[in-house]
């Protein structure tokens, strides 16, 4: 085990974060400041795939598809607030994960009438591939390194919106009461299409770079709609920042587990049970760090403590 | 659907003619066809009716139903079918969990089961059933001839991974059953990840000379595209399931040159099979997979049966299936004592023909193979 490999695993494990948090930064936009749960977030990323995958196919760039990517997650999540999510802003959120199970089903099957049973095509573009070397001797996949490049500037951007821009004071204001900012004389009702908005275009955004690396296929985004979870409660429901801190610790704990774990266990076990093993504990690593994160924190790293009314 | 109204037709006006002809045969396909796995699905049912639809048998009668990947419902659809449908042969399962669900009780309820795809090796060895037939491969076969292939190709040090599940162990057991060299390392990651660059650190990091995979779906597809980007350039090697033609185009030139095993491939040299491509193409506007080759066999064995015994008396029918007499677009094709095939299995190379990526055979991986577990099975 050297240090350049080391390096490349930690690199990995800070990628894959930044990816989870474009996913987490929306769910938790949405649910911090509109008290809603949208299950079908996972959604809004296949959408962002596949519009990508068909926009990258048919205009033969990269870019285009991304920009679609941006533009259909958006005009989703503003057809799916519109239609669906703003009757249910005074539901309980049984109600909630109901309609929005409801809304997965609806988008999965819509996608596969669309574009069929196979999954897409679309792949990285050609000035984004290849490898660079790091310290070390190692290599690192360029396009990864832009992932981790474009996450972060979406993690500054969204800061910066949120604490420097009215709309992020009005957004503040909203998730702290709602009907006093409404009765200011803020359109909240706009405020929350916009934030929704703005949530499924992140989602959007991490399907098509993804989908680039990854399977462009009908529900790629209930696993990472999962990991997205898990990074809101580490994180603080409610919390960018948690959101950020949350995804980077899920991101690096994941990578570093299934790589260091099964090379732990070999020094106690034989090869064959310590990849079991190994492999086994691994998968349970991030579930067990929000365990622990609970216990010491109940709201999350960055929650804010609420007053129960 | 006109085609079909058509040949309904026909079979109304041919009892109406009060024909000697025998009771038709019912036929209940359970497979996927909605949910991430239904590509596979498709194909095996659009196999299995261009089969039916050339035959222009009418005895058969097909009942089609979703599984939607799941056990549960599964069983449930195959409850429906044997009690209120009164089918005679079911077929169409694409899993092998879900094989496992519903074949055990089929059979025990003197139900003939006819496999398309799923192989568990339960059902091969101990667990075999004079009425379960599998057309298309025991589940370890695929691996086996990789192993195979890597120990004439004289690689001596491979990097094997697979998911972690009972598939997913088989067939790094497959691999190590026909290997001979050294292991670089072994690694089960989890079932429906999507980012392998952690595992692909490790086998840069490795002093391997191959990598052997089996991650069937997307996942293959993940992890084809990042391998390639990787920059590693270790020969690659896998079973069919991640190179079949559906899946191909989606991982486009990162597939190129990557060698994989398969029982079927378009380019196998019969006549019966250059037909079933070009029909298939014809029929349905692209190209055959493995899976619908082995829904267009299993169609045909069933054919081949209907036609020398009736199903109402169950030894001669099973006798009909034994004889395997039909024209299998994999050429010689016969069933070893359990039920399952003994065929050639061969080594592919992906590539490209003009715009579309395909497979082309580059050697026989095992000849005239059969499966590990036929010796456990007493029938």
């Amino acid at each position: 085990m050297t240090a350049s490999l080391i390096l490349e695993q930690l690199l990995n494990g800070v990628q894959f974060g930044v990816m989870i948090f474009l996913m987490a930064a929306g769910l938790t936009l949405v649910f911090g400041v509109m008290g809603l749960i949208n299950l079908a977030h996972g959604s809004l990323y296949m959408i962002g795939a596949f519009a990508s995958a068909a926009v990258a196919a048919f205009t033969g760039s990269f870019f285009w598809g991304l920009a679609a990517s941006l533009a259909a997650a958006a005009a989703a999540g503003v057809l799916v607030e519109a239609l669906v999510m703003r009757r249910l802003y005074d539901r309980d959120h049984l109600d909630q994960v109901l309609a929005t199970f409801a809304l997965i089903l609806i988008f999965s099957e819509g996608t596969r009438w669309v574009f069929g049973s196979f999954p897409l095509y679309l792949d990285i573009p050609e000035v984004l591939s290849g490898a660079v070397p790091i310290p070390g001797g190692g290599q690192y996949p360029v396009y990864r390194l832009c992932i981790i490049f474009v996450g972060l500037a979406v993690g500054v951007l969204l800061y910066w919106l949120i604490h420097h821009t009215r709309l992020g004071i009005r957004i503040r204001a909203g998730e702290n009461d709602r009907e006093m900012i409404d009765a200011l004389g803020v359109n909240i009702s706009k405020l929350y299409t916009a934030v929704f908005a703005i949530g499924a275009a992140l989602a959007g955004l991490a399907g098509a770079m993804v989908g680039a690396i990854q399977s462009v296929q009908v529900g790629m985004g209930e696993p990472v709609l999962i990991l997205a979870f898990v990074v809101i409660v580490i994180g603080g429901i409610g919390s960018i920042r948690g959101a950020f801190i949350g995804s980077l610790l899920v991101g690096v704990t994941d990578t570093m587990g299934r790589f260091l774990l099964p090379e732990f266990f070999r020094l106690f076990f034989d090869p064959a049970g310590a990849t079991a093993a190994g492999s086994a504990i691994a998968s349970m690593a991030i579930y067990l760090l929000m365990a622990v994160v609970l216990i010491f924190r109940p709201s999350g790293l960055f929650g804010a403590r609420r007053v129960e009314s | 659907m006109y085609g079909g109204n058509v040949f309904a037709a026909i079979g109304v006006a041919v009892l109406m003619a009060g024909s000697a002809l025998a009771d038709p045969v019912k036929v209940g396909m359970i497979t996927t066809l909605s949910g991430g796995g239904a590509g596979l699905g498709i194909d095996v049912r659009d196999g299995f009716m261009l089969a039916l639809k050339q035959s222009g048998n009418t005895d058969i009668e097909v009942v089609i139903e979703d599984d939607q990947r799941k056990p549960d419902t599964a069983v449930q659809i195959a409850d429906k079918m044997i009690q209120s449908e009164k089918v005679d042969v079911l077929t169409g399962i694409i899993w092998s969990n879900l094989a496992m669900a519903v074949v055990p009780s089929a059979t025990a309820q003197g139900k003939f089961y006819l496999s398309p795809n799923a192989g568990p090796s339960a059902l091969a060895g101990r667990g075999c059933h004079p009425n379960y037939f599998n057309v298309a491969w025991q589940n370890d076969n695929l691996h086996e001839a990789a192993g195979a292939y890597a120990t004439d190709a004289g690689y001596s040090n491979s990097f094997i991974l697979a998911p972690n599940y009972p598939a997913g162990q088989d067939a790094l057991t497959g691999y190590k059953r026909f290997y001979e060299g050294e292991l670089a390392g072994e690694i089960y990651t989890k079932l429906g990840q999507t980012d392998y660059a952690a595992e692909i650190a490790q086998i840069r990091a490795s002093d391997a000379d191959s990598v052997f995979f089996f991650l069937p779906g997307g996942m293959g597809i993940s992890f084809l595209k990042q391998y390639a980007g990787s920059g590693v350039d270790l020969p690659l090697t896998g079973p069919a399931f991640s190179f079949d033609q559906g899946i191909l185009q989606a991982v486009g030139e990162s597939a190129l040159g990557v060698k994989n095993t398969s029982q079927w491939s378009k380019d196998i040299d019969n006549s019966v099979n250059a037909a079933f491509v070009s029909d298939f193409e014809a029929e349905y506007g692209r190209l055959p997979s493995l899976y619908a080759s082995q829904g267009f066999d299993t169609a045909n064995l069933l054919i081949s049966a209907v036609e020398t015994a009736d199903v109402s008396d169950p030894d001669a029918f099973r006798a009909a299936l034994e004889a395997a007499d039909f024209d299998s677009v994999r050429g010689e094709f016969s069933f070893a004592s359990n039920h399952h095939p003994i065929q050639d299995i061969y080594v592919r190379e992906v590539i490209k023909e003009g715009d579309v990526f395909t497979n082309k055979i580059v050697a026989i991986g095992l000849t005239d193979h059969s499966d590990a577990y036929v010796a456990e099975c007493s029938m």
